[in-house]
């Protein structure tokens, strides 16, 4: 069975309608990487995905693990396992990361009958991570995003992911603004992340990510729709040709 | 989002409200001569008492309603007040207390009994304006401290009421500390000797009880050279529709290296959302560093009241002195809340800090009035202010009148202000991480309040957060 299947849909921000027919379907265990022109409505497909208050649904349904999830509210879909790291991350003054963080891996635990995680067993847990993603300690005590770098914002949503553990992960531009290094070490725990099971929608500009991450599928997304879905090797064609060379496939 | 989603997330419907049915001993509305003799009388007051009431009526008589506030109310027709209401039964322990008001304190939380046992709290509670129960008065005898009813204070420690009492604020202070010295019908009193440290935190809880009676307490807090301690004042009201007028005065004083700090939690019914039935809160709240090196702090967390008038003040006269103010308001409903502080620099090298924050969601109104006054003798002086609003919604405000005044161009004053709003898109990125909405509104919330919530002790803090969460956020699901 797909993880999230994504049917004939239609959204609109505002009066706009932005997804135009789009189809698309996460297989587990696979990475589709998502490329298109700026504009083409690559974040309003993520934000459709996970249900964000601009985007309206005019049309089509989008099922994950087949249930339709359209009626859901963010929260909920999120506790199901649908993971989005943000394009642009918000800041949230006064919001404490460690806090929130263990607050939503808690809310999690509990909405899947675990026990919570205490302050000790969480920071364990975390530790884990904040060394391989290269952060520093402070950036954990620090509000939520507040003030951080664009890097830094980017690897705060990777732990995210890592300790949230979640079924669909879509990044959008998770690589955007990235130093070497930080690609490398976003890289790492993406992969980290693979199980066989696990459905990932990786959006982005740039082939360098992909050369870590290996995705099994890349899909172009223009103007609302994906207009083609190929193998890696689509990758070095658009490098070389752009988007404009990419005729919509029957 | 939704309106709808944020106005259900901010509306938590009034949790404390239920009345306390104990029988009162009300003197009939109205306030002339008569009613001040009754209420001496009622309190077993000495003679020159009366005079100084009878005094302040006559000056009230002179004044009128002060109009400036940045908030809007039904004209208030004080001859159709009750200005005296006591409990009949005079419980002599704790035994003796009626259990209803025992119940009222369960549901508020604050059950005396768990408080005797709580670590060192002494609650001198105030039911319908008599002091019902002190507690604890055997160890804080044993350092000296007084602390008392303002009644008993006065029949009992008459030169140091006569010495302080009205020495902050005066009785021709502002209209509603002159209606409120002729009419106070009951307060608490504490002295600390010179050098002591208060052994434990003194707290009083006030409840407006009776149908249609004016509250009209008193609070005198001096702290004598070298002394500290640290007051809370908590408060809540059962749900009604009358308004209820509400006028305390609460002086401090403190000596040469003294200190006190004066936590208040204020949650009085806060009206419903077209704003029938609240409290109407008209507070004057002052203190002197009389002496060198003293310090006055002010925290306080204000979520109830349908209007709010209140400036708790500090004045700096001792060199070296320190005024605080710490303060989160809330409003939401119809609530308007006009507060602030005044910090009047008199003395030299006197520094002074204002961190106020404001939350305004659904159509409550919230204005921060600061005054920061130098003196022409206050060389060295410092002030820093920040006032921060908070807007959940868009149909609520945020005012913010800084005032400075400054005779000393040597002074330095910062001030800084910021108004946030918390944005759909903070809270989108919350709920997507699985939290949801009332958590996140409450998170946003508490991390905005936390330099506040940091300066209450510690038990205190812990109630403020939990109001917070009833006012912000009862009734989403
Ligand atoms: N809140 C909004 N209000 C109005 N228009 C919007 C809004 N959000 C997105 N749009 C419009 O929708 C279209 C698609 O935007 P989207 O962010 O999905 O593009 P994208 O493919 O992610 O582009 P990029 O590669 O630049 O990130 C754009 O024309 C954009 O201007
Ligand atoms: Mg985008």
């Amino acid at each position: 069975m797909k993880t999230l299947e994504i049917e004939n849909v239609h959204a609109n921000i505002g009066e706009k309608e932005i997804l135009r027919g789009l189809n698309l379907a996460l297989e587990p265990g696979k990475v589709h990487a998502i490329m298109g022109p700026n504009g083409a409505g690559k974040s309003t497909l993520s934000k459709t995905i996970v249900g964000h208050y601009d985007v309206e649904v005019t049309e089509g349904d989008i099922r994950y693990k087949g249930k339709s999830i359209l009626d859901m509210e963010p929260e909920e879909r999120a506790l199901e396992g649908i993971f989005l790291s943000f394009q642009h991350p918000v800041e949230i003054p006064g919001v404490n990361n460690a806090y929130f963080l263990r607050m939503a891996v808690n809310a999690k635990r509990k909405h899947e009958g675990k026990e919570e995680l205490n302050a000790a067993e969480f920071l364990r847990e975390m530790k884990k991570y904040l060394e391989m993603l290269g952060m520093k300690a402070d950036m954990i005590s620090r509000s939520l995003n507040e003030g951080f770098s664009g890097g830094e914002k980017k690897r705060n949503e990777i732990l995210q992911m890592l300790m949230l553990q979640p079924d669909v992960i879509i990044l959008d531009e998770i690589d955007s603004g990235l130093d070497i290094d930080a690609l490398r070490a976003v890289s790492e725990g993406i992969n980290m992340m693979k199980d066989g099971k696990r459905s990932f929608l990786v959006i982005t500009h740039y082939s360098r990510i992909l050369d870590y991450i290996k995705p099994d599928y890349i899909h172009v997304l223009k103007e609302g729709r994906i207009i083609k879905t190929a193998g890696s090797e689509l990758v070095a064609q658009l490098e070389e040709e752009g988007y404009e060379s990419i005729e919509e496939e029957a | 989002m939704a309106q709808e989603e944020i106005n259900k997330a901010v509306s938590g419907e009034y949790n404390l409200g239920f009345e306390i049915d104990i029988e009162t001993d009300v003197v009939p509305p109205g306030l002339n001569e008569d009613t001040i003799r009754f209420i001496s009388k009622k309190k077993e007051e000495p003679e020159w008492m009366l005079e100084l009431r009878l005094k302040a009526l006559k000056k009230w008589q002179q004044m009128t309603e002060p109009t400036w506030g940045h908030v809007e109310y039904e004209p208030i027709d004080y001859q159709s007040i009750s200005y005296f209401a006591a409990p009949k039964k005079g419980p002599e322990s704790l035994d003796e207390v009626d259990p209803k008001i025992l119940e009222a304190y369960k549901k508020l939380g604050i059950p005396l009994e768990e408080q005797k046992q709580l670590a060192g709290v002494a609650v001198d509670a105030v039911v319908d304006s008599v002091s019902v129960k002190t507690t604890y008065t055997e160890e804080l005898n044993k350092h000296g401290v007084i602390f008392c009813s303002i009644s008993e204070a006065i029949r009992d420690y008459p030169e140091l009421i006569k010495k302080y009492m009205f020495s902050v604020v005066p009785m021709t202070d502002n209209f509603f500390a002159a209606l409120n010295s002729a009419v106070f019908t009951d307060g608490t009193f504490v002295y600390i000797p010179k050098g002591v440290r208060c052994p434990m935190e003194l707290s009083t809880y006030f409840r407006i009880n009776a149908l249609n009676t004016g509250q009209f307490e008193r609070t005198l807090i001096v702290a004598d050279e070298g002394s500290y301690v640290s007051y809370n004042e908590g408060c809540s009201a059962p749900t009604r529709d009358e308004n209820q007028l509400h006028a305390a005065v609460v002086e401090l004083v403190a000596m040469k290296d003294a200190e006190i700090k004066y936590s208040t939690i204020q949650n009085w019914y806060p009206g419903d959302e077209n704003g029938k039935g609240g409290i109407y809160n008209f507070v004057t709240k002052r203190g002197i560093c009389a002496g060198d090196n003293a310090k006055i702090s002010w925290t306080q967390v204000e979520t109830g009241s349908s209007i709010t008038w209140k400036y708790p003040s500090c004045i700096l006269k001792g060199d070296n002195s320190v005024g605080e103010f710490y303060s989160v308001a809330v409003t939401t409903l119809a609530q308007q809340a006009d507060t602030g502080t005044k910090m009047i620099h008199l003395g030299k090298n006197t520094s002074s800090t204002i961190i106020s924050k404001g939350i305004s969601a659904m159509k409550g109104q919230n204005t921060y009035r600061g005054l920061v006054k130098i003196g022409a003798n206050a060389d060295g002086a410092r002030n820093y202010s920040e006032c921060d609003s908070l807007l959940i919604g868009d149909r609520c405000g945020a005012h913010t009148f800084p005032y400075l005044e400054s005779k000393d161009t040597k002074g330095q004053v910062e001030h800084e202000a910021t108004t946030s709003k918390i944005s759909d898109e903070q809270l989108f990125y919350l709920r997507q991480r699985g939290i949801n909405e009332e958590d996140a509104v409450s998170m946003i919330v508490h991390g905005f309040c936390k330099e506040v919530f940091s300066q209450l002790p510690m038990e205190y803090a812990v109630e403020a957060k939990a109001l917070l969460e009833l006012t912000l956020e009862g009734s989403v699901g």
